[in-house]
């Protein structure tokens, strides 16, 4: 099955290989315009008045962590929309692919261990401006990039899954609006929970991105060891929900292959 | 030839399309009646920015300079600014993605010049398309800000208008723009534009977090223009500015506009 997977694997890169350049930018150059703007810009108000709240930490500090984890949230719910309709139904790739001996398995992991190789180099890419930036506490930083391509895939998993449902993109709309947006502006990234009304506190916990977000803040802080068992409960929630929704992105797309 | 001609002859008014443009709304109020939930998510984006950053990170921030150099709460601040650019990302959005994918690959132009509609009809009628989407988003997002207490003045209804101009000159640049786009990673340098801007033209923060020549370059974005336009309109302090940003965005919009048909003409007719 290794073998098959890094078949698939192999398509993937190729055809990366020729559009790279189109993505470089919203996928590296703009994540750090949105640190720079926030963490630098406007956190330069956000210390003057509001430092405390941040328990002693700059606002670039506090951002930059949650900034990652979203970060990768975003790019995964774009690499599990359009590349999996576009292979099931525009191009038909994974038609053309289940012709050969690959089996629907291969098809469905191999594409998200794509997804995974492609938000690890989002991801390398922000901790080494994060470190450069200076906000970075903690040797555990290199680990942030690992715990954020989990963060990563607790997204890409399940909506990839939802995807191979999918005849139209007209969904998609839906997900990013009611979905990502809401989760990357209330997560935790930019503000702490506790800043959230009560009822939505309660809310944030649901979010897989808040279990990301404040899992990455302790490792790139290193204050992971101050919370040992909400750490352990971040990441059993995270990768439950990979596991679960991998198993589920294997039966949406065999049952396309299968039954068209 | 007298002074009031020339700008007739420059720019007829024939160019600008005739009331078969509306013909042109019909056709996208018939598309768009399958896909609502597309055109109502729009409004969702700015409230969910302006409850996220307005009033949630809003609370460590505090009081910031406004318009005037008066401190104002930074929701207020931030308010007009979220207006301001999600006026302008509508249109983008509507005038480059969307009118390729009608230009290229739908081929709906060139279906509708088989019809008595003119290019600049075309032009017209989809920038007009964009302003109602735009006007329906700023009328939503005005009652927000009434309902969360962040209109303070009656200048504010102002912003209505002033919203539709920013969409206007964004629409038309971007329409004007996508004319000469060969691929979809062309649209790349769009948000190459676009984002910075967003991020960087006085949104978020006072211009006084930048040093003196930076803040003239930020001064001259059209998107600084839209923001501190609205701004100014939501705390009330009128001046000559106003005028200024008022005729910067009118005379971007009508080159944008005369670009447009021009290619238009161009790219479908010959």
């Amino acid at each position: 099955m290794a073998i098959a997977l890094s078949r698939v694997l192999e398509h993937r890169a190729v055809q990366y290989r020729r559009t790279f350049r189109s993505s470089a930018f919203s996928s590296f150059l703009s994540p750090v315009l949105f640190l720079t703007a926030m963490g630098l810009g406007l956190g330069g108000y956000v210390d003057r008045s509001g430092g405390a709240a941040l328990g002693g930490l700059s606002y670039l500090e506090f951002l930059a962590p949650g900034l990652l984890a979203a970060t990768v949230m975003q790019a995964a719910a774009f690499e599990a929309t359009f590349p999996i309709i576009g292979g099931l139904n525009w191009q038909r790739t994974f038609h053309a692919m289940y012709a050969t001996p690959l089996s629907p398995r291969d098809i469905a992991l191999g594409n998200l261990a794509w997804i995974a190789i492609r938000l690890a180099m989002i991801a390398a890419v922000f901790t080494a401006v994060i470190v450069v930036l200076g906000a970075a506490h903690s040797a555990l930083v290199v680990l942030g990039i690992p715990v954020a391509v989990l963060t990563g895939m607790s997204f890409a998993a399940p909506i990839a899954a939802f995807s191979a449902t999918q005849r139209t993109p007209n969904q998609f709309n839906v997900i990013f609006r009611f979905g990502i947006t809401p989760l990357f502006l209330f997560s935790g990234t930019f503000f702490p929970i506790e800043n959230l009304p009560g009822p939505l506190q309660a809310v944030a916990w649901l979010s897989p991105l808040w279990h990301g977000v404040d899992l990455t803040r302790g490792l790139v802080l290193g204050t992971i060891a101050d919370r040992p068992l909400v750490m352990a409960i971040h990441v059993v929630v995270l990768t439950a929900i990979v596991v679960v929704a991998s198993w589920a992105t294997v039966r949406t797309i065999e049952r396309r292959l299968i039954r068209g | 030839m007298t002074i009031p001609t020339l700008p007739l002859r420059v720019a007829p008014p024939l160019m600008f399309g005739s009331r078969r443009a509306l013909r042109l709304i019909e056709r996208n109020l018939y598309v768009y009646r399958r896909t609502w939930i597309v055109i109502v998510s729009g409004f969702f984006e700015p409230l969910f920015y302006l409850l996220s950053i307005g009033f949630g990170l809003g609370r460590l921030v505090g009081n910031v300079p406004g318009p005037g150099g008066a401190e104002i709460p930074y929701q207020l601040f931030i308010a007009p600014a979220l207006l301001a650019s999600s006026s302008m990302n509508g249109a983008i959005t509507e005038a480059t993605l969307n009118f390729f994918f009608k230009l290229k690959y739908q081929k709906t132009f060139d279906a509708i010049l088989s019809t008595p509609l003119s290019t600049a009809d075309i032009a017209v009628g989809e920038l007009g398309w964009a302003l109602i989407r735009g006007a329906l988003y700023t009328a939503g997002f005005l009652v927000v800000m009434v309902v969360l207490g962040l209109a303070t003045t009656p200048w504010v209804l102002l912003t209505l208008p002033a919203a539709l101009l920013i969409s206007f000159a964004f629409g038309a640049v971007g329409m004007a723009a996508t004319s000469f786009m060969r691929t979809w990673q062309d649209f790349d340098l769009i948000q190459l534009v676009i984002l910075p801007m967003f991020l960087f033209s006085g949104t978020f923060y006072p211009l006084d977090a930048y040093p003196e020549p930076a803040r003239f370059l930020v001064q001259v974005t059209p998107l600084y223009q839209g923001v501190d336009l609205l701004r100014s309109l939501a705390v009330g302090h009128v001046d000559l500015s106003i005028v200024v940003h008022v005729a910067y965005l009118s005379i971007m919009g009508v080159i944008g506009l005369i670009v447009v048909s021009r290619r238009l003409d161009k790219l479908l007719l010959r």
